[in-house]
C-alpha cells in the first residue's frame, strides 16, 4: 500500500504521507493554518484551538488530527475565520495585552494573528485580571498579564538534565504558568533567549534587552503571519 | 448680580481644561482659574514594570511631543544602566537622539504656531470662530497652511527615521539608541525634492518668523500689553550658557536676569524644586524651594529659555536672538505673547541643528549603546517644546520600577498660566455687561501662548465645543451657551 494519501483543504487537492497531522500536511501543500501553542518537533496538545478546522461537519484541532485518505477539510471559510477571530478576542480580553509598550510588539504571534483576522474591538468585555509580574530570575521576567497558557515554554525550555524551567500551577481559571525558582536562577543566557523566542506573546522577556530590535525590522512588521507559506 | 463664567473646554490646546471667572456685582473680576480636569496616572501604573519599558510606555502620555517623554525617560535610564548623564553615550547614540529631538521640536513648534495659534493672529482674537482655525487658514491663506503642514511632516519624517515611527517609536533605549541613520535616509533629508529638505525648512522657519515679526510690529502695543507680568524663568542650558534643548545644567533667572539657580546638576533637582497641591486642580504647582510658594514660581518654555541662555549656537537663530534680546535691552522678556516670537526663533534653531546634524558622519556609526555599573535611581531632564521635562525613576533589585515622578512642562507653567488668564480676564472683561466670545477667546489666547499640554494626552482638534456657563451669586446656573 502506498504511503501517500490524498485529501482536500477548502476544495483544493492535496497529498501527504499517511500519519501526518493536518496542520503540517497543509504546510507541505502551501496552505497556512494558524497556530499558537503548536511548535514543530513538539508533541501537539491542541490547547489554544486557533488551528480549528471543520471536517465532516465537526470542529477539530488540526494540530492533533491526523490526515485520513479522502478527508475534506474546511479551513478558510467565513465561519472558521470568525471562530478563530473569536478565539483571538477571547485571548486578548482574558489577559492584559497592552501592545503599545510590549517588547514583543512586531514579533508577537497573537498580535500578528489579530492583524491577520482584522480584529478591531473584541466582542467580549475585557476582564482586566489582576496578575503578577515575576521578575525574580536574574535572566528573565515572567509577565502573567500576557500569558496565554500555550505550554510552549513548559515543553521546550529544559535544563541539561531535562528538567522543565516552567510548569503549570493551580487549576481552572486560576491556572498559570510559573517559573521554577531554582532553575530560573540557574538557566543559561542562551536558554533565556530561547524561552523568549518560543513564547508566542510577550510573557517571557529576557532582562535588560528591551527594544533592541528597531521598528521595521521585526518579524511581522512588513509581512503578515503565514505569508511565507506559498503554494 | 455676581457671575461665574466658565470656559470649558479650552480649545486649540493639547488636552482638556476649563477656565472659571468669578465677577462681583460691579462687574469686577474677583478670581480667574485655569482648572486641569484630567487625571494622569502614569507614575502609578509604571510601577512594577521592567525599567526598560519606561521610554516606550510613558511616551503614551502625549501624541504631540511623545519624543520628549521617550528621551527624558531614556536619559533617566542611562543613569540607571551606568551610561552617565547625557555625556556618556556613544557619539552615534547621542546624535541620533538629538536628531530625533530636534525633529520633534520642529514639528511640534510648527503644529503649535500654524495649527493652533496663527488663526488668532490672522483672523483676530474676536474673529469669526467658524473660520478662526486651521481650516480657515487653508481656505484664505493656502500657501501658509501648506507650509505649516509640510514643516510638520518634515519633522515627523525625521522622527520616523530615528525612532522607527512618526508617533510613539522605540529608538531610544537605556544607554543609547537601537538604530543608526542610513545614507539613503540622510540624503533624502538633505537633498530631498522640494520642499522636503533641510535647506527649505530653514528658509520656511525664517519666513514664519518674519510673519510673526510683521504682526508684532503692526500690533506692538497690544502684543506688549497682553498678560505682561514679571516672573522667574527656568530651563536647561549647556555648560557654557548656550541653548541646548537635549542636555545641560539647570538654570533659573529672576525677572531682572539674576541667576537664582546657578547651573546645577539636575540629578539633585529635589534639593531645589518642590511641588504644591491645590484642591481645585489635578495639576501641581512647582516652585523653587529657596524662594517659597509665593515667590519661587517660574515659567518654562520658549520665553523662559530665551531668558536663561546666553546665546544660541546656530548662526541664523543667534542673529534673531540678538534682535529679540534688544527689545528688552538684554533683560528677561516677560511679555506673554512674545512666547510665540521665541518659539519661532527656536523653530529656526531646530531647523539649523537638523541640517548640521545631518552632515555629521557620526549618525551613520554602528556603536549604539553604552553600559556601566548599574544604579538604583536616575533622573532625566530634557527641554520639551513646552518647557523643561523631568523624569525620575527608582528600581528594585529585580529591575522593576518602584517609584516614578514626572514633572511635565505644563505643570511648571501652572502658576504663570493662571496669572495670565487672570490678567487677561481683568483687562478685557472688567465692567463689561456683555461677555462676548471674543473676550473669552482672549483668555484662551493667553493659555495658548504657553502651548500647554494640559493632560499630556491627545485629543481631536476641532471636536471640542466651547461651553460657557453663567451663574448668579448663589451659584445657580442662569445661562449656558455652546459654540
Amino acid at each position: 500500500m502506498s504511503n501517500l494519501i490524498k485529501f482536500k483543504i477548502d476544495g483544493v487537492e492535496c497529498m501527504t504521507e499517511r500519519g501526518k497531522y493536518i496542520v503540517e500536511a497543509a504546510l507541505e501543500n502551501g496552505v497556512y493554518i494558524p497556530t499558537l501553542c503548536n511548535m514543530p518537533g513538539v508533541k501537539p496538545k491542541g490547547s489554544c484551538r486557533i488551528c480549528t478546522v471543520k471536517i465532516n461537519g465537526r470542529l477539530m484541532t488540526s494540530c492533533t488530527t491526523p490526515v485520513a485518505d479522502g478527508m475534506e477539510v474546511e479551513s478558510n471559510s467565513p465561519e472558521i475565520s470568525d471562530l478563530r477571530k473569536s478565539i483571538i478576542e477571547l485571548l486578548f480580553v482574558s489577559g492584559n495585552h497592552f501592545c503599545p509598550s510590549c517588547e514583543k510588539s512586531g514579533n508577537c504571534e497573537l498580535q500578528a494573528l489579530a492583524y491577520l483576522y482584522q480584529m478591531l474591538v473584541p466582542r467580549y468585555p475585557y476582564e482586566f485580571p489582576l496578575r503578577e509580574v515575576d521578575a525574580s530570575s536574574p535572566y528573565i521576567i515572567k509577565d502573567q498579564n500576557r500569558c496565554i497558557l500555550c505550554k510552549r515554554c513548559i515543553k521546550t525550555i529544559k535544563d541539561e538534565q531535562g528538567r522543565s524551567v516552567f510548569a503549570f500551577r493551580d487549576r481552572g481559571h486560576r491556572l498559570e504558568v510559573v517559573m521554577d525558582k531554582e532553575l530560573s536562577h540557574e538557566m543559561t543566557p542562551e536558554l533565556a533567549e530561547l524561552a523568549m523566542k518560543n513564547c508566542p506573546v510577550g510573557s517571557i522577556l529576557v532582562k535588560e534587552k528591551g527594544f533592541i530590535e528597531p521598528i521595521g525590522q521585526r518579524k511581522f512588521d512588513k509581512n503578515a503571519i503565514g505569508s511565507d507559506v506559498k503554494l | 448680580m455676581s457671575k461665574k463664567i466658565t470656559i470649558e473646554p479650552v480649545t486649540r490646546v493639547e488636552g482638556h481644561g476649563k477656565v472659571t471667572i468669578h465677577m462681583d456685582h460691579q462687574g469686577n473680576i474677583q478670581q480667574t482659574r485655569l482648572h486641569i480636569v484630567e487625571f494622569r496616572g502614569f507614575e502609578r501604573f509604571v510601577q512594577g514594570r521592567p525599567y526598560w519599558e519606561a521610554p516606550v510606555l510613558v511616551q503614551r502620555l502625549c501624541g504631540i511631543c511623545p519624543v520628549s517623554h521617550h528621551l527624558a525617560a531614556a536619559k533617566a535610564l542611562d543613569v540607571i544602566v551606568g551610561a552617565g548623564t547625557g555625556e556618556g553615550l556613544t557619539p552615534t547614540g547621542e546624535k541620533m537622539r538629538r536628531l530625533m529631538h530636534y525633529g520633534q521640536f520642529f514639528q511640534s513648534h510648527a503644529l503649535h504656531f500654524f495649527h493652533l495659534s496663527a488663526p488668532d493672529f490672522l483672523f483676530g482674537f474676536d474673529g469669526d470662530p467658524a473660520i478662526r482655525n486651521i481650516i480657515g487658514i487653508a481656505l484664505t491663506k493656502p500657501e501658509l497652511a501648506v507650509q505649516g503642514v509640510m514643516m510638520r511632516k518634515f519633522g515627523q519624517e525625521i522622527i520616523r527615521a530615528t525612532a522607527g515611527k512618526k508617533i510613539h517609536g522605540t529608538g531610544a533605549i537605556p544607554g543609547g539608541i537601537n538604530k543608526n541613520l542610513s545614507i539613503e535616509e540622510r540624503d533624502e533629508f538633505l537633498k530631498g525634492a522640494d520642499p522636503l529638505n533641510a535647506d527649505k525648512m530653514v528658509s520656511w522657519a525664517q519666513d514664519a518668523l518674519e510673519f510673526f515679526k510683521h504682526y508684532y510690529h503692526a500690533n506692538k502695543e497690544m502684543v506688549d500689553g497682553f498678560a505682561h507680568f514679571p516672573s522667574n524663568h527656568l530651563s536647561l542650558v549647556r555648560k557654557d550658557g548656550a541653548m541646548d534643548l537635549y542636555h545641560g545644567v539647570l538654570r533659573a533667572v529672576d525677572t531682572n536676569g539674576n541667576k537664582i539657580l546657578n547651573d546645577i546638576d539636575y540629578q539633585e533637582y529635589t534639593n531645589y524644586i518642590e511641588e504644591e497641591v491645590r484642591s481645585w486642580s489635578y495639576m501641581k504647582f512647582p516652585y523653587l524651594k529657596e524662594f517659597g510658594k509665593d515667590n519661587g514660581w517660574y515659567r518654562v518654555g520658549p520665553l523662559a529659555r530665551l531668558n536663561t541662555v546666553d546665546f544660541i549656537p546656530t548662526p541664523l537663530a543667534q542673529m534673531e536672538f540678538e534682535k529679540y534680546k534688544a527689545l528688552t535691552h538684554g533683560k528677561p522678556n516677560n511679555f506673554c505673547l512674545h512666547t510665540h516670537y521665541a518659539r519661532l526663533i527656536e523653530t529656526l534653531h531646530a531647523a539649523e541643528m537638523i541640517r548640521e546634524l545631518l552632515n555629521d558622519p557620526d549618525l551613520l556609526g554602528n556603536d549604539l549603546v553604552t553600559k556601566g555599573t548599574k544604579q538604583k535611581e536616575g533622573v532625566g531632564l530634557i527641554e520639551a517644546p513646552r518647557g523643561t521635562l523631568f523624569h525620575h525613576y527608582r528600581i528594585n533589585d529585580n529591575d522593576q520600577i518602584e517609584m516614578a515622578n514626572l514633572i511635565v512642562s505644563t505643570t511648571h507653567n501652572n502658576e504663570p498660566m493662571n496669572r495670565s488668564v487672570n490678567f487677561v480676564a481683568k483687562s478685557v472683561m472688567t465692567g463689561k455687561e456683555v461677555i462676548t466670545e471674543g473676550m473669552m477667546n482672549s483668555v484662551e489666547v493667553a493659555i495658548r501662548a504657553y502651548d500647554p499640554c494640559l493632560s499630556c494626552a491627545t485629543h481631536a482638534l476641532g471636536k471640542m465645543p466651547l461651553e460657557v456657563s453663567l451663574y448668579d451669586s448663589n451659584n445657580n446656573l442662569i445661562d449656558r451657551k455652546r459654540s
